[in-house]
């Protein structure tokens, strides 16, 4: 039934194209995400913990060993909720789009249609194509809709948003290749080690692939999804492509697109080459394994995301490097190796698409699209929490939830990562805490800048241009994001239960016998 | 983590079973007020006033139950789960929990009653008591949490409740500032904490302080932590209770996080009565009463040496203040550091006393304070004041026995816990430094105190056109005028009469004679025994500090009582005699300064140079891969036009040339072919008679 997902997202998608008027696009696409919610909600309802679901099995090339193999354990199941959540939040926010609405939700929905595709792949041929199907839309969402920051030079606007766009769309394929070539050797060394080439992840989880394939095998896959899940230094897209994006797809971009490249880490990297996290053997620079390697880079990634996030002046930038912060966490979360690291690490991929979604709610619809403007001086005088006291409200507590206010999902995850690197590296743990300090630096820095700035000179000015009211889409969306994050943050267990199960699943097995503490 | 276990299945003491409803009353409260459209004042004073009342019975309800039956009693339940281990949560009831409980809910509704008189003329009263009543829930939640987890989790909603409530008047530059200087400097001691927990769990696999036996306090956990060594040769237990004890330091004021107390003072009065008085900052302590089984030599030794230094840095600084409010911040840390002090030298008992009786006689000071500034049109400089006792009896006389109380005049409140403090720290073993340090303090408080008292209530009342000079003042000087000083409202000088009640007499359920307080937090046997006062060095110790009480007393009367202080602008007395250290001390020794150059220097530079990599270097990187590609289309579309192109052009002409070379042999022009025919068959018979004579 899950796997209904895509086929609704696909006809939501052409509905909304064919759709003649452009509220008729907006109330399809609508419906379109929110059956894609209500079959992951249904999911949840009805799930075994540690259950397999194989939704679709079909052989699709079988002379190269691929399938059409569609399957969800836990992990997958809570990576579609967000899916749905973030999707239906994503068009609440987007209803104000009037330019070529009906391609806009359709761009759209192929794009949520190729997320649902990743996510449910047990194929890592499909898993690959529907990975290829999701950044396409992308760069025709990004140019076509793009918002452009203020600084930009007159008449290069249009540049400016290729500019993102194609930055975005070069490192994905970038890290595409990488991900391609470890796929093509996979496929070459599972044909070697039993015979028959398969593709298929269950499959190939349970090939002992050599170690020495391992080793150079892992980082490549790795580093490969890493540059989508903005691991450092591969980052850069992140930022200048969340600012560039339209409001949705902004919210779907830090929402989902960046768990995509989590989820390939965990999925395919960690969970085919396992023994690619064994101690080399030897030491350079004080590295013993590509666990060091990445687990710095995630650090690093933390407290420099949160550094740069502190001196932007441009209000979405300042929420996409943010981004970059708190992806940090999920990879930090995944190289501890732990149990409760792990669980962290995919419950932060949730609560951060949740968190992240909200944040650029707030940046790119209820701020940008009424005062067309993102620089931190020019919003500080129109003190906005008297002007739209709504927004304000809705980005304290977003800001909350961003730096790890217990009582919201991020400090579960983010506390449960933390625990989990202590037992393995103390010291890294130590200095993540410090990227939390700085987060709360960055988010303390935007909210009062933004929302409560000092009185202009010429007091009154507030009062001169009344800015639009928050239509009932926002509330809704906003609403239904603060839903969320509260639920998890007060009662985790309705995901862990999901995901626990999973990380213990025998497709994990190499992960657990090998490098796992 | 083993399985959670209630230390009865189903505890049968119903106020054990329904303790959660003690902070769950107000957090109701602060959640229907939220709801509350602006205008129904009445209704969400109303409904944080009666939660609180709830509380306070319950928590009376508690503190007799736990008089009958003083263990560690509590009830965890599981919270989530990973793998086989439960995250559990829970509440806990005992004698330590049970006092404040009280305290909490008595103090926090004389200011909730307060508060209706203090804030009557604000626009956002119905948020006021919402985050009020949120604050109060998270409060006691920290009190009776089983759990550092819940406890974090707590601590960290009253920080934010204290930010929102210093942040109250927004509007106000200073107060924005002030709101989010106190959340960031609080949230570096909580980073400690939090690591600190994190530690504990990996070391013990517990944050469950009592789980029948199988708790973090109990006894397999701590002796365990205490065998185990980090790799510095330190025991784990130092290093997490040094670690928590960050925490406790950032909450509670403690050297070097202490610089946010004082400008919290930019929030409602009646909040730095509650939050920066009596019971948030006082969580800190709580916190390390808490956790004292984990505690071990080393951290109590850190613990009391840093509560001295605070005491004693933090009176000093206090001397040179003239605003009414911040005097009594500087004070508060002060007397968080005797806390400390108590905490480290006596154990739990004894930072424990002293911490509910300056609850009391500070949260006094602090309304007697706001009694004085509502009545004298928001002036905060006590250089604008004077002459108010004339005006003000009540406010007068209640601020009077707060002020000795504070001081440690003998059998005041304060006397009694402080002076149990100073005697513990001269028995010490490791050093007298605290001791010298705290009986220093002591009578600088006693000095500073007098100076507020005679700027504020004696002499004749100063010319309010001084005011208009520039000066410390938050306020810009046109409203620094005072027009008629008045007496509050009864609904604002009733709590000040019942505080002040407990500010004189509350010391004594704790005397040396009649340790009640003492022996219920420690739960030993009471005996009355008036001989204990006989014992070698205490007399002679309370003289001592009584000594000290009067000279500075005497001290202050010497420099600010003597003669009158006539104008707002004279230069202050002490400020005459030694301007260099007074000019020091008035900028609050420079801390906020050095930090301006350190910390937030340095971040600023990391930030700074990270922008900077990012956006030349990564971004260079990009640029140059693209303007890398772009030159190689360049170059390639060269070669395509020059190279690719031109061999194709060139291949072309040539055909094109031969083409029309060929078909110029064809024109067909019958002479041209004649004639090409006579050439071939000259050039045929030449070959053919050449090649037949060779």
């Amino acid at each position: 039934m899950l796997a209904w997902t895509i086929y609704v997202s696909i006809a939501g998608a052409l509905a909304a194209r064919l759709a003649p008027s452009k509220q008729l696009a907006r109330i399809l696409a609508l419906l379109a995400a929110l059956s894609g919610l209500a079959l992951s909600l249904t999911a949840l309802a009805h799930w075994q913990p540690g259950q397999l679901v194989t939704v679709a099995n079909v052989p699709w090339i079988p002379q190269l060993g691929i399938s059409y193999h569609l399957a969800a354990d836990g992990i997958s199941l809570t990576l579609l909720l967000l899916t749905g959540i973030a999707a239906t939040a994503g068009i609440l926010f987007s209803w104000n789009i009037n330019e070529r609405t009906q391609e806009f939700f359709a761009f759209y929905l192929v794009l949520i249609a190729g997320v649902y595709g990743v996510f449910l792949s047990f194929d890592l041929f499909l898993l690959f194509v529907f990975y290829e199907i999701a950044i396409i839309p992308k760069y025709f969402l990004i140019a076509i809709w793009g918002s452009v920051p203020r600084d930009a030079a007159p008449g290069k606007e249009g540049s400016q948003r290729e500019y993102a766009a194609m930055k975005l769309a070069l490192y994905s394929f970038a890290g595409s290749a990488l991900v391609l070539a470890g796929m093509v050797a996979a496929w070459v060394m599972s044909g070697s080690v039993t015979g028959t080439h398969t593709l298929d992840l269950q499959a190939l989880a349970a090939i002992p692939f050599t170690q020495h394939f391992q080793m150079w095998a892992f980082p490549m896959v790795f580093v490969g999804f890493a540059v989508l899940a903005g691991m450092w230094p591969f980052h850069t897209w992140a930022p200048t492509g969340h600012a560039a994006a339209p409001t949705a797809a902004s919210m779907l971009l830090a929402g989902v697109v960046m768990k995509l490249g989590a989820y390939g880490c965990l999925r395919v990297a960690m969970m085919l080459f396992p023994a690619g996290l064994n101690p080399w053997g030897f030491h350079v620079l004080g590295f013993g394994s590509w666990r060091d390697v990445i687990a710095v880079l995630a650090i690093i990634g933390i407290v420099y995301g949160a550094s740069v996030a502190l001196v932007q002046r441009d209000f979405k930038f300042i929420i996409g490097y943010s981004s970059v912060s708190h992806m940090g966490f999920v990879l930090l979360g995944l190289m501890t190796l732990t149990q409760i690291g792990l669980d962290g690490a995919v419950l932060q991929m949730f609560s951060h698409g949740i968190i992240a979604g909200l944040l650029f709610a707030v940046v790119g619809r209820m701020v940008y699209d009424r005062t067309h403007t993102r620089q931190l001086s020019e919003l500080s005088p129109m003190r906005l929490a008297h002007v739209i006291p709504f927004a304000a409200v809705t980005f304290v507590l977003a800001a909350m939830a961003s730096i790890g206010m217990p009582g919201f999902s991020g400090f579960v995850a983010e506390f449960q990562i933390i625990v989990g690197a202590w037992r393995t590296l103390p010291w890294m743990a130590a200095i993540a805490g410090a990227g939390i300090l700085i987060g709360i630096a960055f988010t303390w820095r935007a909210l009062t800048t933004v929302f409560f700035g000092e009185r202009p000179a010429h007091a009154g000015a507030d009062h001169g241009h009344p800015l639009p009211p928050i239509t009932l889409p926002e509330k809704l969306g906003s609403l239904l994001l603060l839903v969320s994050t509260l639920t998890v943050g007060l009662y985790p267990a309705i995901l862990t239960r999901l995901i626990l199960p999973a990380l213990q699943s025998p497709l994990f097995d190499g992960l657990r016998n090998g490098a796992w503490r | 983590m083993t399985p959670i276990a209630s230390q009865v299945a189903a505890p049968t003491a119903w106020i054990l079973r329904y303790l959660w409803l003690i902070p769950v009353l107000p957090i109701l409260a602060a959640g229907f007020s939220a709801l509350l459209p602006k205008a129904q004042r009445r209704l969400s004073a109303t409904l944080a006033i009666g939660s609180m009342s709830g509380s306070l019975l319950l928590a009376i309800w508690a503190l007799v139950h736990t008089i009958a039956e003083p263990a560690v009693q509590f009830v965890n339940f599981p919270w989530f789960q990973f793998g086989a281990q439960w995250v559990a949560l829970g509440w806990l009831l005992d004698p330590l929990a049970a006092v404040m409980l009280v305290m909490v809910t008595f103090v926090g509704l004389l200011i909730f009653i307060y508060s209706l008189g203090y804030m009557a003329h604000d626009d956002n009263f119905t948020r006021f008591f919402c985050f009020l009543s949120l604050f109060a829930g998270a409060m006691l939640g920290v009190i009776i949490a089983n759990s550092l987890l819940l406890l974090f989790m707590c601590w960290e909603v009253v920080g934010l409740t204290s930010y929102l409530l210093i942040g109250f008047w927004f509007h106000r530059p200073a107060a924005a500032a002030a709101a989010k200087k106190a959340f960031i400097v609080t949230r570096v001691g909580d980073l400690g904490l939090l690591l600190g927990m994190v530690w504990l769990y990996a070391q013990s696999g517990t944050l469950l302080f009592y789980n029948s036996g199988a708790g973090c306090l109990e006894h397999t956990a701590v002796a365990a932590m205490g065998a185990h060594l980090t790799a510095a040769g330190m025991a784990v237990s130092t290093g997490i209770g040094l670690l928590i004890f960050c925490g406790a330091v950032g909450k509670s004021g403690q050297v070097p996080l202490h610089v946010w107390l004082p400008d919290a003072m930019e929030g409602p009065t009646p909040v730095s009565a509650l939050i920066h008085a009596a019971t948030m900052v006082a969580a800190g302590v709580y916190l390390m009463a808490r956790v004292y089984p984990l505690l071990d030599h080393t951290t109590l030794a850190v613990i009391a040496w840093v509560g001295a230094i605070t005491a004693f840095f933090a009176a000093c600084i206090a001397v040179a203040q003239n605003d009414i409010k911040r005097i009594l911040a500087y004070s508060t840390v002060s007397q968080l550091g005797y806390m400390m002090l108590g905490l480290g030298v006596g154990g739990v008992a004894v930072g424990m006393f002293h911490l509910i009786t300056h609850a009391f006689f500070k949260s006094l000071l602090f309304l007697g304070a706001g009694s004085v500034i509502h009545g004298c049109s928001e002036e905060q400089d006590i250089r604008n004041m004077g002459g108010l006792r004339r005006f003000m009896p009540i406010t007068f006389v209640t601020y009077a026995a707060a002020m000795l109380a504070l001081c440690g005049f003998p059998l005041f409140a304060g006397f009694w816990s402080k002076d149990a403090i100073l005697e513990r720290a001269h028995l010490w073993g490791l050093s007298l430094g605290p001791y010298y340090l705290g009986a220093l303090g002591a009578l600088l408080t006693a000095f500073y105190m007098t100076r507020q008292m005679y700027y504020v209530f004696f002499g004749p009342q100063r010319a309010p056109e001084a005011a208009a000079k520039p000066s410390d003042s938050p306020r810009p000087p046109e409203q620094c005028v005072i027009v008629h000083p008045h007496e509050s409202p009864s609904v604002m000088t009733v709590p000040l009469v019942l505080l002040a009640v407990f500010a004189v007499f509350l010391g004594f359920v704790g005397t040396p004679a009649w340790p009640w307080f003492q022996s219920f937090l420690s739960a030993q046997p009471l005996t009355f025994n008036v001989h204990a006062f006989l014992e070698p060095g205490l007399i002679p110790l309370m003289l001592y500090s009584s000594l000290l009480v009067f000279a500075g007393l005497l001290l202050g009367w010497w420099f600010y009582g003597r003669k009158a202080i006539v104008r707002a602008t004279d230069p202050d007395a002490l400020g005459r005699r030694i301007p260099l250290v007074f000019h020091a001390l008035a900028h609050r020794l420079y801390v906020d300064e050095i930090y301006g150059v350190t910390v937030i220097a340095l971040t600023r530079f990391v930030s700074a140079f990270s922008a900077f990599l990012d956006r030349f270097i990564f971004g260079g990187v990009v640029n140059l891969v693209s303007w890398f590609v772009t030159g190689l289309g360049w170059f390639d579309s060269g070669v395509d036009r020059f190279v690719v192109n031109g061999g194709f052009d060139l291949g072309c002409r040539e055909v094109n040339f031969g083409g029309r070379l060929i078909a110029s042999l064809q024109n067909g022009r019958v002479q041209n072919y004649l004639r090409v025919i006579a050439g071939a068959l000259v050039v045929f018979a030449a070959l053919l008679l050449w090649g037949h004579r060779g």
